[in-house]
């Protein structure tokens, strides 16, 4: 039920927003008509989220210092594939890895395997249970993830406790 | 600014064209075809701003919608060759991992 | 003067933001195989949307219109990884698909 509401919630702001009416009776109450039918349909659906605690990443420091440093990382993979694919000689070395995630839950794991998707030069492949499998572009951006400084931030994220 | 944008846009929609035109193998096409679906959203964005009028901006959001579902159901209709599966029943294919 | 800084700003973004789409495409057409085009592209779904919506953004200001932007933003960048990883696992499930590590440096001497 709390799923329910929040889902609602959720949905008129994003329909505020979206539409910018905010002193018309009328259209308020179709706004808020048809997001109660959304989540009707998503109850008939069962589709709304039956996760137990809706917000389990806690915001903690490194939660808000991630975000920053995953963009920068993006900016960084973004100009060295640039490079590489102006570069005439083409200097790539495609590599396949595996990699052992040592986050617990799944939230955590599906934010690294994203966090290397989003980097270019990097692409999960693949995730099963514990194990991520990586293409890489080039041997040194294999070799950066296995070193495991995300790795270790996205744990870090997930809350120390 | 916002032309030479849109020029650029454009440019790079006709490369991702040429790839989806030149395979070799489905999903080359597929990713080409996604990589156009981005770049057409850009384009409306950006050909709001060149006329003017910000409504554009909705058309795009809703064109982000409809071809990343598009790609992602090609994808399944590739796969598994039935849009309809839902995907958790027995004989799921088997990834090699 | 504040008007000039940013609409000069918001010109750089949206020029390098082309420029990086445009290398993602060039980068599309240049790569060997399927999965390093993978990477290719998203270049384009990064950096390029992410610059040329940040010029919009800077050009529009604090209205509905840049919140409208930021969810294109947000939108992209979140389906962008997924379905490039539903196109990687999908290629690597199928059996036709050549070899992932065809084109690894050194390159393989032809017989």
């Amino acid at each position: 039920m709390l799923h329910a509401l929040l889902l609602w919630v959720f949905c008129f702001g994003l329909w505020l927003l979206l539409s910018g009416y905010f002193d018309a009776p009328l259209l308020l109450a179709f706004g808020a008509l048809s997001c109660a039918l959304v989540v009707f349909v998503g109850w008939r659906a069962e589709v709304i989220d039956p996760e137990e605690k809706p917000l389990r990443l806690r915001l903690n420091p490194s939660f808000i210092a991630y975000w920053p440093w995953l963009l920068w990382q993006i900016v960084l993979a973004n100009l060295d594939v640039a490079k590489r694919i102006i570069d005439p000689k083409l200097p790539i070395s495609p590599t396949l890895i595996t990699l052992k995630p040592s986050q617990r839950g799944d939230l955590g794991r599906v934010i690294y395997a994203n966090s290397i998707t989003l980097t270019p030069g990097t692409v999960t492949t693949a995730l099963k249970g514990d194990t991520l499998q990586v293409h890489a572009l080039t041997r040194e951006g294999a070799d950066a993830l296995l070193e495991g400084d995300m790795d270790r931030r996205v744990s870090r994220l997930e809350g120390g406790g | 600014m916002f032309v030479a944008a849109a020029l650029g846009a454009l440019v790079c929609m006709i490369l991702a064209m040429a790839r989806a035109v030149l395979g070799p193998t489905v999903y080359d096409r597929i990713m080409a075809v996604n990589s156009f679906g981005t770049l057409t959203v850009l384009l409306i964005a950006v050909l709001g701003f060149v006329s003017g009028r910000p409504d554009f901006l909705d058309i795009a959001l809703v064109y982000a919608f409809i071809s990343f579902i598009g790609t992602i159901a090609v994808l399944k209709f590739i796969r598994y060759g039935d849009m309809g599966w839902p995907g958790n029943i027995a004989e799921e294919p088997q990834d090699d991992l | 003067m504040i008007d000039a800084l940013l609409d000069l700003l918001s010109g750089l973004s949206l020029l390098a933001g082309v420029a990086f789409a445009v290398i993602g495409g060039v980068g599309l057409l240049r790569m060997p195989d399927f999965y390093t085009r993978l990477h290719a592209a998203s270049i384009t779904d990064t950096l390029g949307v992410g610059l040329i919506v940040l010029g919009l953004i800077l050009q529009a200001g604090w209205t509905l219109v840049t919140v409208k932007l930021l969810l294109i933003l947000a939108f992209l960048w979140f389906t962008g990884p997924v379905a490039t990883h539903a196109l990687a696992r999908a290629a690597l499930a199928d059996p036709d698909q050549p070899d992932p590590l065809l084109h690894r440096e050194p390159p393989p001497s032809k017989p």
